[in-house]
């Protein structure tokens, strides 16, 4: 069946199997930061955004993705790069594996609620699975993010 | 994994419930259950073009389209300030954001799943759901409403009757499924106590014996909560026993007996 | 000994940080073909079975469909998928496909073809037929049982460990120090306990998964996200008897393995597919397989006595051991030895005599393989969670018992080789953490009101830096055009950053920022030799040979500039910039020196160094926990985690860091709710992430790292190992606090509300 949406700010137009999943969709465009983990909705690995809101991909269908618009993490590289320095700063990066997902969910959070405590922080992210880095790494990262950002709004600077 | 060779977006309910008499067809809510059973079906049928997305308030009751995403409920106002929170409480666990930005209200409760957190609430607040052939049903008769009946959940309905009510739930792990759910919700002097993840299903136990009627006090919550654990039947799963889940019950109807009446004293 | 340094014990960041955190492709689906042939295996669902037939014709007529291979197909020379140096302890007892299933998820068949759809319907049209056998499930049964999972004549061990699988032996050994009886029966106080930990899954996000094509030169190309290239490139040309020159293998950036990958598990499968059909293969690992049919780690059962005297005095040990290797032999020879070698010489201070038994038994489940901590974090729960139980006991401070006991720096330690302890902080480490956690105040129960209490438990904890006398590392150091270098290596990173904290450990050598050394791994056809990334060796083994090499090199480049100067070698000196005259008469810069070393030279601006190591240093830990318990659920919140730890130097502060709170958490799941249970007809029940619950970012409390170093003087700049010690603490720690909340002690895990609940009943 075809299928027209919109992929990272591009037109997309593509004739696809009526039960292809989303997640499975974006990699065949070439958004290879998308991933699998589980079969099961648990792991997080799969956050796009579908019309702002991060969905997790694997239970999209591609066909119902049809008429909305997608990002994924190749189309906000400006906005991450913003702030996952910060990750790379504490380390917590590790595999690597999760963090295009966590990284997606944080970009969502942050439009959301720009100043979240951590509690907010832990909440929203919960459902991003990671095995590698305790996520108290990846907890530091945001808070010295917004920290920054902080001080960039109240004297220009972020120091 | 679920493989089917035709997905239609319906462009009315009547198109939706036409191809749903078909037993190879099935209607999607969020996908995510259904996603993960290896089956293979006809066609599916998308209920996303029918503006059952919307949350509609009137002076009678709030009025949610199946199509609602668990977030849209957990973050609406209205709802939250109409529950004291319970709304919420009840969805915040449920995997996460992500997830909950998929799955639907429709899906959650037509499934009628033993660890439905969704139901246990909706149950509490005396929902109704809205067919489109069988017409308005309380939540607690569609519970035993034959699957066999190839009928569109469109709508629910959660009557404003000035209710107060409290969800608590006991989980092995933040996010994962509830090993008891319960949600207890009272007006005046009638409650509605449901407790869910028996495993089975969700169900409604009232204070049939009015251990409640002189208010709700330590004793007076401890003795109800006996009463129900003592009714309730439980079943055994991954997540925990018969005999577990029993004492939690009694616990956890308890503590929502006791939270409800901190509440009241508080409005 | 200890000194300053530029670039080692500094927090940079890791060299592939930003491109993960961006989402670049680099692992091995986004980087290899998407057309290649899609590659599943067909499972067993009969924990114990003889493949009477296999019906394949139908299957091999759907469109798509490229071979279908059973146990007639395959090469009959069994071999094992165990990531160890040849001769590999784990025995050889399998084949690529066997006639023999022996548990639920053991292959069957390979499936090849053009679409994953083709493909599972194919694997469902293969008709099989079992005469199903009665299993072995109960490892408690299994040593001497009628039924043998491995009878076939052709099952051999390389090396004396005591196997033999006419018993169902995979591995059997005694070892000790002193009249252990004759202690004991001295002994005031006596624990005696059993303690179970379970068949616990490793649930790196990146399943396993392996890329194969036949490269230009007719060989075997394996892209695999793999722990051990050298290793997987001997166990594929065993599994499909070619010569190991036959095969390359790669890494590319690796999503976590935590030992799940020092075991081939997805590897074979595409190989075969690829040298039969000569086509690109691609073997992608769903989650469900990773959880029944991966490399989880080895179900323990360990018995402990210990004998002390009425003051504390740990006087006597002993450690019997039983563990589950499950179908196939797998690590099951090492890991269990960890389990008494990594936990006794933690009380090498008043130790008077021990003893320790060990037997590895084959089951028909889910083969074991080697996971963090690697049968130390078994030991390890067991025995402290006796001392623990000594110290409530007896009425004692469980920190000054460990005081009275503990190892310290400069002791022989009888219990682990002989070794001496050069680097011990662990004295230090209690101290600090004393502090830190407030153990004082956080120890006494407390009653919070609504049935809740707080209160908190401890652990120590040990572990090697690599296998003494085995292990082998290598490294090449090259300088490349404007003087920059390449260093080149066979460790693989995972995740962990190897390959930053080698190249900090470079640029410390060389004097040089450490954005100028740019590092590579892992290829058999292009790395030095390495063992691979497993025993915590990388660091502590991989490192030193980093050393060596940057210092060979730093002569050579000497060597080519005294030439430049016209002047003898020994009148220069490296100064990271270049080499300069020692009168101060002449410098050439790197970049002079790289340009010269490709024209006209024959010394060469590259060295490649060796490193091993007789010893193996372990580093220690302590870690304090505290949790709020509610007695009328059963419910226990990890509200804080406090370790302090003594890896020598830590390279990097920050890897360390993470290393030890990412391994404090999977330990907390461990211990409270990451479960393996079997269905009586041997499925496991945990097979996919939602009913395998793993630690999500709300349950696991805020955690406090911090280091003591010691210097270990025969690592890289004093370091020692962090990968795998950092899993060993929260199980004994969260049982001792539990026990605290509660009164009873939890001797199996995982720990679960239920239990405790039904407990306190019992109570």
């Amino acid at each position: 069946m075809e299928i027209k949406l919109t992929l990272n700010g591009k037109a997309v137009a593509a004739a696809v199997e009526p039960d292809l999943l989303l997640l499975d969709f974006v990699r065949a465009q070439g958004c290879y930061s998308v991933k699998r983990g589980c079969e099961t909705a648990n792991c997080g690995l799969c956050t796009v955004l579908m019309d702002g809101k991060p969905v997790l991909s694997c239970s999209v269908l591609a066909a119902r993705a049809s008429g909305h618009e997608i990002w994924t993490l190749e189309g906000l590289q400006e906005e991450a790069e913003e702030f996952v320095g910060f990750i790379a700063d504490q380390g917590a990066e590790q595999c690597g594996f999760c963090n295009p997902g966590f990284v997606m969910n944080t970009i969502a959070l942050l439009r959301e609620n720009p100043e979240p405590s951590d509690e907010e922080i832990k909440a929203f992210l919960s459902g991003n699975l990671c095995r590698c880095s305790g996520y108290e790494g990846q907890l530091r990262g945001i808070r010295a993010y917004l920290d920054w950002k902080k001080g960039v709004r109240e004297d220009g600077t972020g120091l | 994994m679920l493989s089917f060779n035709q997905y239609v977006r319906a462009r009315s309910l009547e198109e939706a419930y036409t191809l749903c008499q078909k037993k190879r067809n099935v209607v999607l809510g969020g996908m995510l259950w259904l996603k993960m059973q290896r089956r293979s079906v006809g066609t599916v049928i998308d209920l996303c073009n029918l503006g059952l997305d919307q949350i509609e308030e009137t002076p009678e009751a709030y009025r949610i389209g199946a199509m609602v995403s668990l977030r849209e409920l957990e973050t609406h106002e209205g709802l939250n300030a109409f529950t004291q929170g319970a709304m919420a409480e009840a969805l915040k666990d449920i995997v996460g954001v992500q997830f909950r930005n998929v799955a639907t209200l429709g899906g959650s409760i037509y499934g009628r799943f033993g660890f439905s957190d969704v139901l246990t609430l909706f149950l509490a607040l005396d929902a109704k759901v809205e067919l489109y052939h069988a017409g308005i049903l309380s939540v607690e008769e569609f519970l035993n409403y034959p699957r066999t009946e190839r009928d569109i959940l469109a709508h629910v309905l959660i009557p404003k009757e000035g209710r107060r009510t409290v969800y608590l739930s006991m989980r092995n792990t933040a996010t994962d499924f509830p090993v008891l759910t319960c949600a207890l919700s009272g007006q005046g002097n009638q409650y509605r106590c449901v407790v869910g993840a028996r495993p089975k299903p969700a169900k409604v136990y009232a204070d049939e014996k009015g251990n409640l009627a002189e208010g709700i006090n330590p004793e007076s919550a401890a003795a109800f909560a006996k009463d129900v654990a003592a009714r309730a039947e439980f079943g055994s799963n991954l997540r925990g026993s018969a005999a577990y889940r029993e004492k939690l019950c009694e616990v956890l109807v308890r503590r929502a007996a006791l939270a409800l009446a901190e509440e009241s004293e508080w409005r | 000994m200890e000194q300053a340094f530029k670039t080692v014990g500094k927090p940079v960041r890791k060299k592939d940080a930003m491109q993960l955190l961006l989402g670049k492709p680099a692992y091995v689906d986004d980087i290899t073909p998407a057309n290649a042939l899609v590659v599943k295996v067909l499972r067993s669902p009969h924990a114990h079975a003889w493949i009477e037939g296999i019906k394949k014709d139908t299957a091999l007529k759907v469109p798509g469909i490229v071979g279908i291979y059973t146990y007639e197909d395959v090469p009959q020379k069994r071999f094992t998928m165990a990531g160890q140096t040849y001769p590999e302890p784990s025995p050889y007892d399998r084949l690529l496909l066997d006639q023999r299933v022996r548990f639920v998820g053991d292959a069957v068949a390979i499936v090849a073809g053009e679409t994953e759809k083709a493909v599972d319907k194919a694997l469902r049209m293969i008709k099989v037929q079992y005469q199903v056998l009665e299993p072995v499930l109960d490892f408690r049964t299994a040593k001497d049982n009628p039924i043998l999972v491995h009878p076939e004549d052709n099952w051999k061990a390389l090396c004396e460990v005591g196997a033999d699988n006419r018993r169902n032996l995979c591995a059997s050994e005694e070892s000790g120090d002193g009249d252990v009886d004759a202690v004991f029966a001295d002994c005031e106080e006596i624990v005696e306990h059993s303690y179970h930990v379970k068949a616990c899954q490793q649930a790196m996000m990146e399943t396993f998964r392996t890329y194969t094509e036949i490269d230009r030169y007719g060989r075997l190309h394996v892209i695999s996200s793999t722990q051990i290239v050298f290793h997987c490139r001997r166990i594929i040309a065993n599994a499909l008897d070619i010569p190991k020159s036959m095969v390359r293998v790669e890494k590319p950036r690796i999503g976590g393995g935590f030992g799940a990958k020092q075991t081939v598990v997805a590897e074979v499968y595409p190989a075969f597919v690829t040298w039969k059909t000569k086509r690109p293969a691609k073997m992608i690992y769903s989650r469900k397989e990773c959880q029944t049919a991966g490399s989880p780690r080895h179900e323990m059962e360990v018995h402990v006595k210990l004998g002390a005297s009425k003051e504390g005095k740990i006087r006597a040990l002993e450690l019997y051991t039983l563990s589950n290797t499950g179908a196939y032999g797998e690590h099951g020879p090492t890991t269990v030895g960890l389990s008494g070698h990594k936990s006794i010489p933690l009380y090498t201070g008043g130790l008077e005599a021990h003893r320790f038994r060990y037997d590895v038994v084959y089951t028909n489940v889910q083969s074991a393989g080697a996971y963090r901590g690697y049968g130390a974090t078994q030991g390890l729960f067991a025995l402290e969670s006796a001392v623990n139980e000594l110290a409530e006991r007896l009425h004692m401070d469980p920190l000054k018992l460990r005081e009275k006991n503990i190892v310290r720096e400069g002791m022989v330690m009888p219990a682990y080789y002989g070794e001496t302890a050069n680097a011990c902080a662990l004295d230090r480490c209690i101290a600090r953490c004393r502090e830190l956690f407030h153990w004082e105040e956080k120890a006494p129960v407390r009653d919070m009101g609504n049935g809740k209490v707080r209160t908190a438990g401890v652990a120590l904890a040990m572990q090697g830096s690599c296998i003494s006398g085995l292990d082998v590392g290598s490294a090449t150091v090259k300088l490349g055009d404007e003087g920059f270098y390449n260093l080149i290596i066979g460790a693989a990173d995972m995740g962990t950053g190897c390959d930053t904290i080698l190249a900090q450990m470079a640029a410390e050598c060389l004097e040089c920022p450490v954005e100028e050394i740019q590092v590579f791994g892992a290829d058999t056809d292009a790395s030095p030799y390495d063992s691979g990334s497993y025993a915590s060796s990388t660091t502590y083994i991989t490192g030193k040979a980093v050393e060596t090499a940057c210092e060979e090199l730093k002569g050579n480049l000497c060597k080519i500039a005294a030439g430049m100067m016209g002047c003898a070698d020994t009148d220069v000196e490296f100064t990271g910039d270049g080499v300069r005259r020692l009168d101060g008469s002449g410098f050439v810069t790197r970049s002079e020196i790289a340009q010269k070393s490709m024209a006209f030279n024959q010394i060469p601006a590259q060295t490649t160094a060796t490193h091993t190591s007789p010893v193996s240093p372990p580093p220690y830990m302590v870690g304090m926990v505290e949790i709020e318990l509610d007695k009328e659920t059963g419910k226990v919140e990890v509200l804080d985690y406090t370790a302090v730890v003594d890896c020598g130097t830590p390279v990097n502060p920050n890897l360390a860091r993470i290393q030890t709170e990412g391994g404090l958490v999977q330990g907390i799941g461990m211990a409270l709710y990451e479960n393996v249970t079997y269905q009586p007809s041997g499925k496991i029940s945990e097979n996919s992430l939602m009913q395998y619950k793993i630690p999500t970012r709300l349950d696991m409390g805020h955690l406090q790292v911090e280091f003591e170093s010691s210097y270990e003087p025969t690592g890289p700049f004093g370091a020692k190992s962090i990968g795998e010690i950092v899993i060993n603490t929260p199980a004994p720690a969260l049982a001792h606090a539990i026990y605290k909340a509660t009164g009873v002690w939890h001797r199996t895990l995982p720990i679960t509300p239920e239990k405790i609940l039904m407990g306190l009943e019992d109570e």
